[in-house]
């Protein structure tokens, strides 16, 4: 409180010039400061840091320097946990972004019982990860799941059990649980699309798919940047779902990077490797949010309503 | 002046509201969790959830805290899987419980390393009735260097090879003796539709339970021995090529119930596959009767279940009484706590641990505690057959086997249990695996 107290005192005695407000602007910026510098840049430094040492969690913390680069760098097994990772970003990119597009487009209309079915679909943003894994691993249960309940043998396929299709199940439950979640990016998106346009369109006789692939996909160039950015950084993330629906397993084959990182520090007590995997993660994620923001030109403040 | 007021307002709101947010968020860092927070006289415990262990913990809590009314003991329960993480985290934050439930070895050599839990030695040399009253056998787990970190409680847990006596009946078998009696029950219930065995092979730790019985059975524990004392290529024994060879045969055959390598131990759904007839054989700790008898609908109580010693295998030299799994458990004392926790756990140690009524109330669930002289009440309960067979697994084995990843360091036995994890779905060959594990000696 004393720091709230003396940023008053001092606010109320700016005068209320040019500088003076962009002053209090500034400082406004503190309390996110704050947060950020104290849940993310120190923990940051802290795993840096880390990684170049040897720690089981437990004990003493002795210096190994590059060792730990030196063993995660050539690990097979690590190499294997990054490819499948990046194998669930692709993957989860292309069942996510052309069903939440095209749902959002949907859900943005004016059809028929369509706020009853938007609501459906959102339905499982307001569910946990760990609660979905749950509900998913009883379901899909080759002896006391839907399979064997319905006794439908398609359906009593050995889900989690099978590496390959372990694998699709966890793309499919993860799409499950995002799409509502870009769908909802993907409505506000085409709700800003002027309508003249479309009628421009039309006047023109340009046809709803047309329409859809000249007007609205142009006009959704920021929406699905911002959407493709989550999708693709919220990847390197994905760990609750896949470490309760298969704990990685059956043998590694959804062990992915965030998960490996978890065992690694948190079973087998190898804090140092760990680390190196956590400074990884980090890199791979600020690379491509750059990247995927420069994909959308290097003016971000240009604009898509020119000439309206 | 309006317009100046506006904008500083606000910024003070925006301050007010922040800054106790900053001090809560600095400040969450430093405050104990659930186990340091204790005031004086008071004293935290952590312990496994699931019944009837749960249930007895409590009730031994709450009995000792009507009995001592300024000492206030709490306890907390976890899921075994989550609880291995969490009070590994929690001792390393400095957080620890004032008493730490474990399994002894490997694990409890790690704790007793970074001197984060006590030594008991003197104390229990102090206190004999306290040491003299448990099984002394029990105390190895717990013994590190010669001294000891930890005081045995709850139950002897030998793993036990269980069979549906019904399924049985109706496919006119015996149960096996020999590992080919194994292999052909395997081909006369997978004709039958129902799976030889049940398994939660996601939590790994029970597909390991086979490994441990093939390896004394085809090698004698020497063959462990050697890996646990780090000797080079210790693996790559022929009898552990052997043994692994076989069981990745007894996978191939069908042997394990389909997606068993989905299913967790902790959700217990290996257990009803027993009992609701889907498999006739599961290998599981002898915890796991107490379980049957609560869930099964009279399973138990119906002598559907059986028992029999784990089959011997041809021209394999271990002695079929050999047998594995968790001497006990244990409960040590966190070395952070304050003196008044300290004497409040050694309070509890001496006053309620294994004392008349946990040792009643242990019994009648179908387990063996770590206790002497319980012969007599053993033989006057309806479960005395298997209490019998538990006595026999737990106390008379010529060897006795510590469950494997608790046997050694925590680094080795998470390498050990995710090659498990591959042996089992037939990513991995015998091979492979010995050299992967190989590669985990003397860490």
């Amino acid at each position: 409180m004393t720091i709230a107290a003396a940023r008053r005192v001092s606010g109320e005695q700016t005068t209320p010039t040019e500088s003076g407000k962009t002053g209090r602007i500034a400082w406004l910026v503190i309390p996110a400061l704050v947060f950020f510098i104290a849940f993310a840049v120190i923990p940051l430094a802290g795993v840096l840091i880390l990684s170049f040492t040897n720690w089981d969690g437990i004990g003493a913390i002795t210096p190994a320097g590059f060792a730990n680069w030196a063993s995660v760098l050539v690990d097979p097994d690590m190499f294997h946990a990054l490819g499948l990772t990046l194998l669930v970003m692709v993957l989860s990119w292309l069942v996510q972004t052309p069903l939440s597009l095209l749902l959002g487009v949907f859900t943005a209309g004016t059809q028929k019982y369509r706020a009853i079915l938007a609501v459906l679909y959102f339905l499982p943003l307001l569910l946990s990860s760990a609660a979905i894994a749950v509900a998913y691993k009883a379901l899909l249960d080759p002896n006391f799941g839907l399979g064997a309940g319905l006794g439908l043998p398609f359906l009593s396929q050995d889900w989690l059990g099978n590496p390959q299709l372990a694998f699709g199940v966890v793309i499919f439950v993860i799409a499950w649980q995002f799409i509502p979640f870009h769908t909802l990016i993907y409505q506000g998106g085409v709700r800003q699309i002027p309508r003249s346009i479309y009628e421009a369109a039309e006047i023109d006789g340009a046809g709803r798919i047309k329409q859809f692939f000249f007007i609205t996909i142009p006009q959704l160039k920021y929406t699905i940047i911002t959407s493709s950015t989550l999708m693709t950084v919220g990847a390197l993330t994905y760990f609750d779902l896949i470490f309760v629906l298969t704990g990685g397993g059956p043998a590694n084959a959804t062990r992915i990077l965030p998960l490996d990182m978890y065992l690694l520090g948190f079973r087998a007590n190898l804090m140092g490797p760990a680390s190196v995997i956590a400074v990884i993660l980090v890199a791979i994620g600020l690379a491509l949010a750059l990247f995927l923001q420069r994909l959308g030109g290097k003016d971000n403040n240009s604009s898509q309503l020119e000439g309206m | 002046m309006e317009t100046k007021a506006t904008p500083s307002r606000r910024t003070f709101i925006s301050l007010a509201i922040a800054a106790p947010l900053l001090t809560w968020g600095l400040t969450s860092c430093g405050t104990t969790g659930p186990g340091g927070a204790a005031a004086a006289g008071t004293a935290s415990m952590w312990a496994l959830s699931g019944d009837p262990n749960e249930t007895i913990r409590k009730n031994s809590v709450d009995a000792f805290n009507k009995k001592n009314p300024d000492a206030k003991l709490s306890v907390t329960f976890f899921q075994n899987d989550a609880y291995k993480t969490k009070i590994k985290t929690a001792i390393g934050a400095g957080q620890a419980p004032t008493m730490i439930y474990g399994w002894g070895g490997g694990t409890l050599k790690s704790y007793a390393d970074a001197g984060q839990v006590d030594d008991l030695t003197s104390w229990l040399e102090e206190n004999p009735d306290v040491k003299d009253r448990l099984f002394a056998g029990a105390f190895g787990a717990a013994t590190i260097d010669g001294k000891i970190f930890a005081i045995p409680i709850q139950a002897v847990q030998p793993i036990v090879f269980y069979y549906n006596k019904e399924l049985f009946e109706q496919a006119k078998v015996e149960p096996p003796e020999t590992w080919s009696d194994v292999m052909s029950l395997v081909q006369t219930f997978n004709d039958r539709g129902v799976a030889p065995f049940s398994l939660g092979g996601q939590s790994r730790w029970t597909s390991m339970m086979w490994l441990q019985y093939m390896f004394d059975r085809v090698g004698g524990p020497e063959v462990f021995t050697d890996i646990f004392n780090g000797k080079a290529d210790a693996w790559s024994h022929p009898a552990a090529i052997e043994a692994l060879t076989k069981i990745q045969e007894l996978v191939k055959a069908n042997g394990f119930i389909k997606g068993f390598n989905t299913i967790t131990a902790d959700s217990n759904a290996d257990q009803a596959l027993l009992y609701t007839g889907k498999a006739a054989m599961m290998l599981h700790g002898s915890w796991t009767y107490g379980g049957m008898k609560n869930d099964g609908a009279g399973f138990v109580q119906d002598g559907k279940l059986g028992w029999v010693p784990f089959p011997t295998v041809e021209g394999g030299v271990g002695d079929p009484k050999n047998a594995v799994g968790n001497p006990c458990n244990y409960l040590s004392i966190s070395s952070k706590a304050s003196d008044e926790e300290k004497a409040t756990a050694k309070k509890y140690f001496t006053e309620s641990l294994s004392n008349d009524e946990e040792v009643a109330a242990f019994i009648e669930t179908g387990a063996v505690p770590v206790v002497n002289g319980i012969e007599d009440q053993i033989k006057e309960t309806p479960d005395s057959d298997f209490l019998g067979h538990v006595y026999e697994l737990g106390a008379n084995a010529p060897a006795f086997q510590q469950s494997w990843d608790q046997a050694l360091n925590p680094t080795a036995a998470e390498a050990l249990l995710n090659n498990i994890d591959q042996l089992f779905v037939l990513s991995i060959t015998p091979e492979q695996f010995a050299s992967n594990m190989n590669e985990t000696l003397g860490t």
